[in-house]
C-alpha cells in the first residue's frame, strides 16, 4: 500500500513549519498469514547440549547469555546432551512420557466434547505438554501451582482425579466448584493447585506473595506460576518480577512462550525486540531461556529454578519457547489469522514425539508399546468420561441446589443475599409450578 | 437494638483512662492482633521502619520484626495481589494503602481476585485480607490525596467496607476485620485521625482527649461488622452517615437545635438495615450524608432502601448532602466539602415538608 501523504495538519502538528521527518508508527505484524509459506529459518536453534549450566545458586549477572540462548538437551540424534541432562531412569521417562500422552488423549476427548455440546468451552494445550508435565515433575508435590488456563498436565502429573476434571469442564452436579466456573478454570488445594481466575497474569504476584509467606514462616515449600507470553504485558506480571527479586522470593516464573494470543503474535507482547527470559535480567532474576517442546531441557530448568528456590538463592525466570499447535480454544479458529504451517514447519517439533524418539534411541520403548500405551490413555479417558456423564452435562438439568448460587460470596450469608436468595426460589417455583426437575435437587 | 447504642468505654477512676486519638487507636488494633496471632502481617509503602507516613504502625516493626511488618514498592497492584497468595498461604496480611486515592491500580486484584476467591474455588482458597488505607479530604490533600471512593467497594460483590468515626470504634472495628475471615477495606477518615470535625475548618481542631470516645480500653475487643452505632438520638429526623461526616452533621444538629437521630454506619457492607429501618420509621425523615461524589455515592444505595422500605413512613422525600460531581479541589476545598451551609440547608428542607 502506497504511503499516504501526511494531511497539512498532519504536517503542521508534526514538524511545525521546520524540516523534522514524519514519525510514523510501528504496528507489529506476524511474518506469516493464512496461505503464505512459512520458513522459520530466521529462529536460532542451537546445537543441543552446548549450553553451559551455572551453579543454581550463581549470581544473575553470571548467566545473562542463558536469557537469550536456548537451552536444549535432546539433539537431532534423539539423546540427551551436555550439562543440562538431568539423567532421568527410564522409567521415570516412561511416566513423564506417559502423562503428556495422557494430557493429548484428555485434550482430544474434552475438545469433542465441547464439539458434541456437553460443554461451553475448552482449551487444548497440544504442543506445550512439556512445559507443563515434565516441569511439574521437577517439582515437590506440596509445591504451589499457580497456574494459567493451559496447565491441566500439571493436574494430570499430580494424580489429580480426572473424573473432578471432567465434573468440572460439564459443570455437573459432581462439580466440586458447584459450577460457579468457566470450564477447565480448576482448583485443588489438596494437590497445591491455586485456583485458576481467568483473568490474566493476576496470579503471578499472588504466586510471589504465597512463596513469601512460605519464607516468613520459615518453610521449605517454594511456588511455581504459569503464564503466557501474551499476559506477561499485564502490569501484574512486572509486579511479580519486582517482588520476587525485592524480596529474594522462593518462587519460579514459568513463561509460556507459545507465540500466539488468540490471533494477537508474541510482537504484541514485545518479542520482535527482546526476550521472555530476558525480561528478568532488568530485574536482576536469574533467567533461562528453554526449548519448550524439549521435555528434558523443561525438565532440567524446572529443577535448577527448583533447587535455587530451595536454597534462598531467589527467583528465576523461565521461558519455555513453543508453539500453539492449535487455536486458543474451542471458541477460536487460528486459520483466519495465522499459516497452517507454521505447525508443520516449526523447527522445535512436537514433545511427545521427541521424548518418545528418545526412549526409543536409548533402546526403553519401542512403537508398539507406544501404540498401546496411546490406545490404554483413550480408553482410560473415555471410561472416565462416560463416569463423568452420569453426573451430568452442561446445561442438562439443574445440576446444583440454587441456595449455593449465594453460598460463598461471603463466610456468613448477610441479610441482602439472603433475601436474593428468597427471590430467585421463588421465581424457581414460578417457573416450575408442578415442582422442580430433577426430583426436587434444583431448590 | 442494644448493639446499637453507643459504646463508651467504661471509664476508670478519674483521670487514669486512656484517652487515644485515631491513630493510635488503629496502632494498638495491629499490636494486640498481632501479638495473638503470628500469622499477621502488616506491608505496605513506609510502614515497616518509618511506621507509616501517618504513624498508624509506629513501632511494630521493631517489635515483631521486620518479616512480619515490612516496606513494599511502590505497587498498589503488587501489595494486594502478594496479600492474596499470602492467604492463600495461611496468612491473614493487613496491606495498607498509603493514600485510598492510590488504591486503584490495585482494584483488580481486590475486584477479580480477593472478592471472588472463596466463591470461585467453593471455600477451597479465600482472602482473609484487611486492606487498611485513609480517605477522604480537609487536609488540603487536592484531587489526589482527598478521595471517598467507598461505593466503588461497596459495589463489589465479595467486599466488606468498614469505615470508623471515633478511636473506640477503630480499635475494635480493626480487630474484627483483621479477624474476619472475608476481603475487607478498612477506610480511616484522616481528617479525623487525631480529632472530630465540626465542619467548621477556620475553627481550632479540638483533640480526641476532650472526647469520651476516645477512651480505649486496652487489649482485645471487637466491635461486630455490620452493625451502626447512634451518635446521638431524637426524634425529628434520622441522619445515615459515616466517618467524618458523623461528626460534622452532630455539630450542625447541635448548633441548629435539631434532635436527629444519627446513625454512624461504622459498616456499609454489610449494612445495618435494620437499624436503619427502626429509626426512619421513627421520625419519618432521613438525610444521608457522605463526603464522596454524588452520583452512584452509596447515598443512592441509601436512598433507595429507605424509600423501598420506609415509603410508607416517610414524611418527606430522602434528601442527600454529598461532595459535588468534581474532582476534589485544592484551593477550593471547602467549597468543595458537604459543610454545616449545604447541610444546614438540607435540614431546613427536610424539616419543613
Amino acid at each position: 500500500m502506497a504511503e499516504r501523504p501526511p494531511a497539512e495538519g498532519d504536517r503542521n502538528a508534526a514538524s511545525a513549519g521546520d524540516n523534522r521527518p514524519a514519525l510514523s508508527l510501528h504496528v507489529p505484524e506476524p511474518k506469516y498469514r493464512p496461505g503464505d509459506t512459512v520458513d522459520f529459518s530466521h529462529i536460532q536453534v542451537p546445537e543441543a547440549g552446548a549450553q553451559a549450566r551455572p551453579d543454581e545458586t550463581a549470581d544473575p549477572k553470571e548467566m545473562l547469555d542463558l536469557a537469550h540462548d536456548l537451552i536444549r538437551v535432546l539433539g537431532e540424534d534423539n539423546k540427551a546432551h551436555g550439562p543440562w541432562d538431568p539423567k532421568l531412569d527410564p522409567e521415570t521417562l516412561r511416566t513423564m512420557l506417559g502423562h503428556m500422552a495422557m494430557t493429548r488423549a484428555f485434550d482430544e476427548r474434552m475438545f469433542r466434547g465441547q464439539r458434541q455440546g456437553k460443554t461451553s468451552f475448552y482449551m487444548k494445550c497440544t504442543g506445550e505438554e512439556a512445559t507443563s508435565v515434565s516441569a511439574s515433575m521437577a517439582l515437590a508435590a506440596d509445591d504451589m501451582i499457580f497456574p494459567s488456563y493451559r496447565q491441566q498436565g500439571i493436574l494430570i502429573q499430580r494424580g489429580y482425579p480426572m473424573i473432578e476434571m471432567i465434573n468440572q469442564i460439564y459443570s455437573n452436579r459432581g462439580d466440586k466448584l458447584k459450577g460457579r466456573q468457566l470450564p477447565i478454570m480448576y482448583s485443588s488445594r489438596e494437590h497445591s493447585f491455586f485456583s485458576i481466575s481467568g483473568n490474566l497474569a493476576t496470579q503471578t504476584p499472588q504466586a510471589v506473595g504465597w512463596a513469601m509467606a512460605s519464607a516468613i514462616k520459615g518453610d521449605s515449600r517454594i511456588a511455581a506460576t504459569w503464564v503466557g507470553e501474551g499476559s506477561t504485558a499485564e502490569g501484574d506480571f512486572h509486579s511479580a518480577c519486582l517482588f520476587a527479586t525485592v524480596y529474594n522470593a522462593p518462587v519460579i516464573l514459568n513463561v509460556v512462550n507459545n507465540q500466539w494470543a488468540i490471533s494477537s503474535f508474541s510482537g504484541f507482547a514485545g518479542a520482535e525486540r527482546s526476550t521472555f527470559a530476558a525480561r528478568g535480567v532488568g530485574y536482576g532474576i536469574a533467567s533461562l531461556r528453554v526449548d519448550g517442546n524439549d521435555p528434558l531441557a523443561c525438565y532440567a530448568a524446572e529443577q535448577w529454578a527448583a533447587n535455587r528456590a530451595r536454597a534462598n538463592a531467589g527467583p528465576t525466570l523461565i521461558e519455555f519457547f513453543s508453539y500453539r499447535a492449535e487455536g486458543h480454544s474451542t471458541s477460536d479458529d487460528p486459520s483466519g489469522y495465522r499459516s497452517a504451517q507454521e505447525r508443520e514447519e516449526w523447527p522445535l517439533g512436537d514433545p511427545v514425539m521427541r521424548l518418545k524418539n528418545h526412549l526409543i534411541a536409548i533402546g526403553e520403548w519401542d512403537e508398539e508399546r507406544q501404540e498401546k500405551m496411546d490406545l490404554e490413555a483413550a480408553e482410560y479417558v473415555k471410561k472416565v468420561t462416560k463416569e463423568a456423564e452420569a453426573n451430568g452435562i452442561l446445561g442438562h438439568g439443574l445440576h446444583h441446589p440454587f441456595r449455593t448460587m449465594f453460598e460463598d460470596v461471603f463466610e456468613e450469608l448477610p441479610w441482602h443475599l439472603q433475601e436474593q436468595s428468597e427471590q430467585a426460589i421463588r421465581e424457581r417455583e414460578t417457573k416450575f409450578p408442578e415442582g422442580l426437575p430433577n426430583g426436587g435437587k434444583g431448590a | 437494638m442494644s448493639d446499637t447504642q453507643t459504646k463508651t468505654a467504661p471509664a476508670s477512676e478519674e483521670g487514669t483512662e486512656r484517652r487515644l486519638n485515631m491513630i493510635e487507636a488503629i496502632n494498638e488494633a495491629l499490636d494486640v492482633t498481632m501479638s495473638r496471632d503470628d500469622n499477621i502481617v502488616v506491608m505496605g509503602e513506609d510502614v515497616g521502619y518509618f511506621g507509616g507516613v501517618f504513624r498508624c504502625t509506629a513501632g511494630l516493626q521493631e517489635k515483631y520484626g521486620k518479616s512480619r511488618v515490612f516496606d513494599t514498592p511502590i505497587s498498589e497492584c503488587g501489595i494486594i495481589a502478594a496479600a492474596v497468595g499470602m492467604g492463600a498461604y495461611g496468612l491473614r496480611p493487613v496491606p495498607e494503602i498509603q493514600f485510598a486515592d492510590y488504591i486503584y491500580p490495585g482494584l483488580d486484584q481486590l475486584i477479580s481476585e480477593a472478592a471472588r476467591l472463596r466463591y470461585r474455588s467453593a471455600g477451597e482458597y479465600t482472602s482473609p485480607m484487611t486492606v487498611r488505607s485513609p480517605f477522604g479530604g480537609g487536609i488540603f490533600g487536592g484531587q489526589t490525596h482527598s478521595q471517598s471512593p467507598e461505593a466503588i467497594f461497596a459495589h463489589v460483590s465479595g467486599l466488606k467496607t468498614v469505615i470508623p468515626a471515633t478511636p473506640y470504634d477503630a480499635k475494635g472495628l480493626l480487630i474484627s476485620c483483621i479477624e474476619d475471615n472475608d476481603p475487607v477495606i478498612f477506610f480511616e477518615p484522616k481528617r479525623i485521625y487525631n480529632g472530630p470535625f465540626s465542619g467548621y475548618y477556620d475553627k481550632p481542631v479540638q483533640p480526641w482527649k476532650r472526647f469520651d470516645a476516645s477512651i480505649v480500653p486496652e487489649g482485645h475487643y471487637t466491635i461486630p461488622l455490620g452493625k451502626a452505632r447512634h451518635a446521638t438520638e431524637g426524634e425529628e429526623l434520622t441522619i445515615l452517615a459515616y466517618g467524618t461526616m458523623v461528626h460534622v452533621v452532630e455539630a450542625v444538629c447541635a448548633e441548629k437545635g435539631v434532635e436527629a437521630d444519627i446513625l454512624d454506619l461504622r459498616t456499609i457492607v454489610p449494612l445495618d438495615i435494620e437499624a436503619i429501618e427502626e429509626s426512619v420509621k421513627k421520625t419519618g425523615r432521613c438525610l444521608i450524608v457522605h463526603e464522596a461524589t454524588r452520583t452512584a455515592g452509596f447515598g443512592a444505595e441509601l436512598s433507595a432502601l429507605v424509600t423501598e422500605r420506609c415509603f410508607y413512613h416517610l414524611e418527606a422525600p430522602v434528601e442527600r448532602v454529598t461532595g459535588f460531581d468534581t474532582p476534589y479541589p485544592h484551593s477550593l476545598e471547602w467549597a468543595y466539602f458537604p459543610g454545616p451551609i449545604r447541610i444546614g440547608e438540607a435540614l431546613e428542607k427536610i424539616l419543613a415538608e
